[in-house]
Protein backbone atom coordinates (compact mmCIF):
# COMPACT_ATOMS: atom_id res chain seq x y z
CA UNK A 1 0.00 0.00 0.00
CA UNK A 2 1.66 3.50 -1.14
CA UNK A 3 0.73 6.53 0.41
CA UNK A 4 -0.77 8.77 -1.75
CA UNK A 5 0.78 12.76 -1.56
CA UNK A 6 3.88 11.06 -0.87
CA UNK A 7 4.76 9.91 -4.53
CA UNK A 8 2.35 10.51 -7.10
CA UNK A 9 3.44 7.72 -9.97
CA UNK A 10 4.66 4.97 -7.96
CA UNK A 11 3.42 2.24 -10.53
CA UNK A 12 4.66 4.26 -13.16
CA UNK A 13 8.24 4.38 -11.31
CA UNK A 14 8.06 1.01 -10.62
CA UNK A 15 7.38 -0.58 -14.17
CA UNK A 16 10.16 1.68 -15.79
CA UNK A 17 12.45 0.99 -13.37
CA UNK A 18 11.44 -3.22 -13.56
CA UNK A 19 11.87 -2.89 -17.14
CA UNK A 20 14.90 -1.04 -17.42
CA UNK A 21 16.94 -3.24 -14.61
CA UNK A 22 15.56 -6.78 -16.09
CA UNK A 23 16.74 -5.80 -19.64
CA UNK A 24 20.24 -4.65 -18.16
CA UNK A 25 20.16 -8.49 -15.97
CA UNK A 26 19.13 -9.95 -19.38
CA UNK A 27 22.30 -7.98 -21.17
CA UNK A 28 24.64 -9.40 -18.14
CA UNK A 29 23.25 -12.99 -18.84
CA UNK A 30 24.07 -13.27 -22.54
CA UNK A 31 27.71 -11.63 -21.75
CA UNK A 32 28.21 -14.22 -18.76
CA UNK A 33 29.84 -17.68 -19.02
CA UNK A 34 27.54 -20.00 -18.04
CA UNK A 35 30.00 -22.00 -15.21
CA UNK A 36 31.07 -18.87 -13.16
CA UNK A 37 33.19 -18.75 -10.39
CA UNK A 38 32.84 -17.49 -7.19
CA UNK A 39 34.68 -14.06 -8.02
CA UNK A 40 32.69 -13.61 -10.84
CA UNK A 41 29.62 -13.66 -8.58
CA UNK A 42 30.70 -11.15 -6.87
CA UNK A 43 32.24 -9.22 -9.33
CA UNK A 44 28.70 -9.21 -10.89
CA UNK A 45 26.54 -9.07 -7.59
CA UNK A 46 27.90 -5.32 -7.60
CA UNK A 47 27.20 -4.10 -10.86
CA UNK A 48 24.17 -5.77 -10.51
CA UNK A 49 23.34 -3.48 -7.62
CA UNK A 50 24.86 -0.09 -9.67
CA UNK A 51 22.35 -1.14 -12.27
CA UNK A 52 19.35 -1.41 -9.82
CA UNK A 53 19.90 2.24 -8.73
CA UNK A 54 20.85 3.03 -11.79
CA UNK A 55 17.94 1.78 -12.97
CA UNK A 56 15.93 3.41 -10.43
CA UNK A 57 17.24 6.71 -10.95
CA UNK A 58 16.73 7.27 -14.82
CA UNK A 59 12.82 5.93 -13.78
CA UNK A 60 12.82 8.94 -11.84
CA UNK A 61 14.56 10.99 -14.09
CA UNK A 62 15.63 14.49 -13.42
CA UNK A 63 12.75 14.99 -11.33
CA UNK A 64 14.23 15.09 -7.89
CA UNK A 65 17.77 16.18 -6.50
CA UNK A 66 18.48 12.86 -5.45
CA UNK A 67 18.13 10.82 -8.64
CA UNK A 68 20.00 13.73 -10.17
CA UNK A 69 22.94 12.91 -7.92
CA UNK A 70 23.04 9.68 -8.86
CA UNK A 71 22.60 10.19 -12.50
CA UNK A 72 25.70 12.70 -12.21
CA UNK A 73 27.69 10.24 -10.25
CA UNK A 74 27.07 7.82 -13.06
CA UNK A 75 28.45 9.98 -15.50
CA UNK A 76 31.33 11.26 -13.58
CA UNK A 77 31.96 7.19 -12.68
CA UNK A 78 31.78 6.15 -16.84
CA UNK A 79 34.01 9.39 -17.34
CA UNK A 80 36.62 8.15 -15.47
CA UNK A 81 36.54 4.44 -15.61
CA UNK A 82 39.87 2.75 -15.49
CA UNK A 83 41.49 6.18 -13.52
CA UNK A 84 41.93 6.31 -9.72
CA UNK A 85 39.23 8.79 -9.52
CA UNK A 86 36.82 6.39 -7.99
CA UNK A 87 38.82 6.66 -4.81
CA UNK A 88 38.85 10.46 -4.00
CA UNK A 89 35.10 10.82 -5.03
CA UNK A 90 34.14 8.60 -2.22
CA UNK A 91 35.95 10.55 0.37
CA UNK A 92 33.91 13.78 1.24
CA UNK A 93 34.33 16.56 3.78
CA UNK A 94 31.42 17.01 5.72
CA UNK A 95 31.12 20.68 6.80
CA UNK A 96 30.28 21.57 10.80
CA UNK A 97 31.13 17.73 11.75
CA UNK A 98 33.18 18.07 14.90
CA UNK A 99 34.77 14.69 14.62
CA UNK A 100 32.73 12.12 16.74
CA UNK A 101 29.78 14.19 17.49
CA UNK A 102 27.80 13.60 14.16
CA UNK A 103 24.34 14.59 13.93
CA UNK A 104 21.28 12.87 13.19
CA UNK A 105 20.98 15.40 10.30
CA UNK A 106 24.46 14.87 8.79
CA UNK A 107 24.14 10.85 9.31
CA UNK A 108 20.68 11.49 6.90
CA UNK A 109 22.87 13.49 4.59
CA UNK A 110 25.33 10.96 3.86
CA UNK A 111 22.54 8.32 3.21
CA UNK A 112 20.29 10.10 0.43
CA UNK A 113 22.04 11.02 -2.58
CA UNK A 114 23.03 14.83 -2.99
CA UNK A 115 21.90 14.85 0.40
CA UNK A 116 25.23 17.15 1.59
CA UNK A 117 24.24 19.89 -0.62
CA UNK A 118 20.61 20.36 0.21
CA UNK A 119 18.91 22.79 2.82
CA UNK A 120 17.21 21.05 5.22
CA UNK A 121 13.73 21.44 3.53
CA UNK A 122 14.65 19.74 0.88
CA UNK A 123 16.33 17.39 2.67
CA UNK A 124 13.03 15.98 4.61
CA UNK A 125 11.40 16.29 1.26
CA UNK A 126 14.06 14.39 -0.86
CA UNK A 127 14.22 11.60 1.62
CA UNK A 128 10.50 10.95 1.42
CA UNK A 129 10.70 10.63 -1.77
CA UNK A 130 13.84 7.92 -1.64
CA UNK A 131 12.42 6.03 1.11
CA UNK A 132 9.61 5.60 -1.54
CA UNK A 133 11.58 4.52 -4.25
CA UNK A 134 14.19 2.75 -2.61
CA UNK A 135 11.28 0.47 -1.00
CA UNK A 136 9.65 -0.02 -4.40
CA UNK A 137 13.52 -1.19 -6.00
CA UNK A 138 13.86 -3.72 -3.42
CA UNK A 139 10.04 -5.18 -3.76
CA UNK A 140 10.58 -5.27 -7.62
CA UNK A 141 14.07 -7.17 -7.29
CA UNK A 142 12.38 -9.32 -4.59
CA UNK A 143 9.83 -10.52 -7.00
CA UNK A 144 12.69 -11.03 -9.76
CA UNK A 145 14.26 -13.10 -7.44
CA UNK A 146 11.72 -15.24 -6.20
CA UNK A 147 10.66 -15.76 -10.12
CA UNK A 148 13.85 -17.00 -10.91
CA UNK A 149 13.99 -19.32 -7.95
CA UNK A 150 10.96 -21.27 -9.22
CA UNK B 1 24.14 6.92 19.50
CA UNK B 2 24.66 10.46 20.06
CA UNK B 3 21.85 11.91 23.02
CA UNK B 4 22.43 14.93 21.85
CA UNK B 5 19.40 16.93 20.97
CA UNK B 6 18.86 19.93 18.32
CA UNK B 7 22.75 20.55 17.25
CA UNK B 8 21.37 21.76 14.18
CA UNK B 9 23.94 23.10 11.01
CA UNK B 10 24.41 26.69 10.37
CA UNK B 11 21.39 28.30 9.27
CA UNK B 12 18.70 26.10 8.57
CA UNK B 13 16.41 25.16 11.59
CA UNK B 14 13.46 22.59 11.90
CA UNK B 15 10.40 24.74 12.30
CA UNK B 16 7.42 22.46 14.01
CA UNK B 17 5.75 22.61 10.64
CA UNK B 18 8.74 20.87 8.77
CA UNK B 19 8.58 18.59 11.63
CA UNK B 20 4.79 17.78 11.58
CA UNK B 21 5.19 17.07 7.92
CA UNK B 22 8.25 14.98 7.98
CA UNK B 23 6.60 13.35 10.66
CA UNK B 24 3.39 12.75 8.78
CA UNK B 25 5.36 11.45 5.57
CA UNK B 26 7.69 9.13 7.24
CA UNK B 27 5.47 7.88 9.54
CA UNK B 28 3.91 6.36 6.70
CA UNK B 29 6.53 5.27 5.08
CA UNK B 30 8.64 4.08 8.28
CA UNK B 31 7.48 0.77 9.44
CA UNK B 32 9.60 1.48 13.25
CA UNK B 33 7.39 5.06 13.52
CA UNK B 34 4.44 3.67 12.37
CA UNK B 35 4.01 1.43 15.75
CA UNK B 36 4.02 3.76 17.96
CA UNK B 37 1.12 4.94 19.82
CA UNK B 38 2.36 8.82 20.76
CA UNK B 39 1.70 11.98 18.40
CA UNK B 40 5.03 13.34 19.90
CA UNK B 41 7.79 11.87 18.33
CA UNK B 42 10.92 13.58 18.30
CA UNK B 43 12.75 14.88 15.85
CA UNK B 44 15.84 13.43 16.43
CA UNK B 45 14.00 10.31 16.82
CA UNK B 46 12.41 10.53 13.42
CA UNK B 47 15.60 11.32 12.22
CA UNK B 48 17.71 8.21 13.51
CA UNK B 49 14.45 5.78 12.64
CA UNK B 50 14.68 7.34 9.12
CA UNK B 51 18.93 6.72 8.99
CA UNK B 52 18.14 2.97 10.37
CA UNK B 53 15.58 2.52 7.55
CA UNK B 54 17.57 3.81 5.00
CA UNK B 55 20.55 1.56 5.87
CA UNK B 56 18.70 -1.61 6.13
CA UNK B 57 16.96 -0.91 2.92
CA UNK B 58 20.74 -0.60 1.15
CA UNK B 59 21.51 -3.97 2.76
CA UNK B 60 18.60 -5.47 1.46
CA UNK B 61 19.46 -4.58 -2.13
CA UNK B 62 23.24 -5.50 -0.99
CA UNK B 63 21.89 -9.24 -0.44
CA UNK B 64 19.15 -9.08 -3.69
CA UNK B 65 21.76 -8.50 -5.84
CA UNK B 66 24.32 -11.56 -4.69
CA UNK B 67 21.03 -13.54 -4.57
CA UNK B 68 20.05 -12.37 -7.86
CA UNK B 69 23.90 -12.62 -9.09
CA UNK B 70 23.90 -16.43 -8.42
CA UNK B 71 20.55 -17.02 -10.21
CA UNK B 72 21.30 -15.12 -13.19
CA UNK B 73 22.01 -18.04 -14.82
CA UNK B 74 18.54 -19.61 -14.84
CA UNK B 75 17.14 -16.23 -16.45
CA UNK B 76 15.19 -17.14 -19.56
CA UNK B 77 15.16 -14.31 -22.12
CA UNK B 78 11.73 -15.07 -23.26
CA UNK B 79 9.70 -15.69 -20.78
CA UNK B 80 11.36 -13.29 -18.14
CA UNK B 81 10.08 -9.77 -18.75
CA UNK B 82 6.75 -10.47 -20.14
CA UNK B 83 6.12 -12.63 -16.45
CA UNK B 84 7.90 -10.59 -14.46
CA UNK B 85 6.21 -7.49 -15.10
CA UNK B 86 2.77 -9.08 -15.57
CA UNK B 87 3.27 -10.16 -11.56
CA UNK B 88 4.20 -6.58 -10.73
CA UNK B 89 1.08 -4.88 -11.95
CA UNK B 90 -0.72 -7.30 -9.79
CA UNK B 91 0.49 -6.49 -7.47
Amino acid sequence: MTPKGVTLNTNSHKIKFARRFIRTLLKMRKNAPSSSSIEEIRKRSQRIKIAAYSSMAHAVGSRRAWSRAILFKLRNRARHHGMMRRRSMKKRVIKNDPPGDQSQTNKLRQLVPGGKAMDMCSLLEETAHYISCLSTQVKVMQTIADHLSK
Amino acid sequence: MSSRRSRQSGASRITDDQIIDLVSKLRQLVPEIQNRRSDKVSASKVLQETCNYIRSLHREVDDLSERLSQLLATIDADSAEAAIIRSLISQ
